[in-house]
């Protein structure tokens, strides 16, 4: 498995097909890992950050190199006309069809923990988005800088959703770009985060999460007006 | 693009159909999928298997979407699953508290409690 770009398979079933509504198994990345950790029973509170990004990008290996459980795979069921319908009869009827997603977790606190959601940044998937990621704090979009333009429908519907987004461009090879060309080519305005990381290593997925929190407080500073928005002094 | 999936004679939508004996839909529209599960009760002899697994996972917080990839169940049925625990009072459900209809933002100190966890990792 390519250690970079180890994405769990966008499967899209058609669960009219025989045997394809099946449930994909557990992504087994690392073995170090226990795949089940219970969370603390004080655990009272829980988030959710959403990873996006085209396949291949790296969305897994990010959410596993900062997961404190090996990432999880799983889907939920839709149903093919129905997008941006709401549709639970989705469920054992023939013209559903199955998203796969994984997910990692990281225990903040006592009381709260953070689910991260990788998930493919197409257009087919979007229809999960009101039903899954709804309540997320925000949103990592993970590029490939040899293939920027797999992104731009992922950065169009953040956008439109109002979710607020950091872009991390995940580097396979030496940049042969700077930064600054990545944002123009992506149409970035200016107050939207972009860094580079690594997402095989956990400091590098840890900034970037940081990065996107930081970004969200200084919005939500500016929101409320709360004079004590500076993310520098909390490093 | 099915190729990865474990394909037996068990899946598919018929499957499904049987976990939740016939319905589509949630009793209530209670779940998120990081809604945290907590058991309130042991499964009994003759409960049907998935619920009585979701009671032994929920011993601790669990949240549904990790009881989907235990069960390797969509959520949309894990939810089905969990109504009918919920309504029996054989869970307890830890809703999310940031879970906005509109584009506003948790406040500034929730924020900074989310930053300093991450700077622990």
């Amino acid at each position: 498995m390519d250690s970079n770009g180890s994405d769990a398979p966008g499967a899209f079933g058609t669960a009219g097909a025989p045997g394809a509504a099946g449930v994909p198994g557990t992504a087994v990345l690392e073995a170090a890992r226990p795949a089940r950790t219970p969370l603390r029973s004080t655990t009272d509170n829980a988030w959710k950050i959403v990873v996006v990004g085209g396949f291949g990008v790296g969305k897994t290996t990010l959410v596993g190199a900062v997961s404190e459980i090996r990432p999880l795979t799983t889907e939920e069921v839709m149903t093919k006309a129905g997008v941006g319908v709401d549709d639970p009869s989705a469920v054992a009827d023939k013209r559903s069809t199955t998203v796969a997603f994984d997910f990692g977790r990281i225990t903040l606190s006592a009381e709260s923990v953070l689910y991260l959601f990788g998930a493919p940044g197409q257009e087919r998937f979007w229809f999960l988005w009101d039903r899954l990621f709804s309540g997320a704090l925000g949103a990592v979009v993970l590029v490939d800088p040899r293939r920027l333009e797999d992104s731009f429908y992922a950065i169009d519907r953040l956008e439109h959703h109002g979710m607020p987004f950091v872009v991390a461009r995940n580097n396979f090879e030496p940049p042969r770009h700077t930064l600054e060309q990545v944002r123009e080519a992506l149409d970035l305005s200016p107050e939207v985060p972009l860094l580079d990381c690594d997402a095989r290593a956990k400091e590098s997925g840890k900034q970037v999460l940081i990065t996107l929190v930081r970004h969200l407080t200084e919005l939500a500073a500016a929101q409320y007006g709360s004079a004590d928005a500076d993310g520098e002094n909390l490093s | 693009m099915t190729g990865r999936r474990r394909l037996g004679p068990d899946d598919g939508p018929d499957r499904l159909y049987t976990v939740t004996g016939g319905r589509s839909r949630p009793a209530t529209d209670a779940f998120d999928v990081v809604t945290l599960i907590v058991a309130e009760s042991a499964p009994v002899p003759g409960m049907q298997s998935e619920h009585a697994r979701i009671l032994r996972l929920a011993e601790h917080p669990i949240a549904v979407v990790e009881l989907s990839a235990e069960l390797e169940l969509p959520v949309s049925v894990i939810k089905i699953l969990l109504g009918d625990l919920l309504e029996a009072g054989r869970i307890t459900a830890r809703h999310p508290r940031f879970a906005p209809r509109t584009n506003r933002l948790p406040d500034v100190d929730t924020l900074k409690q989310v930053l300093h966890g991450l700077q622990r990792l």
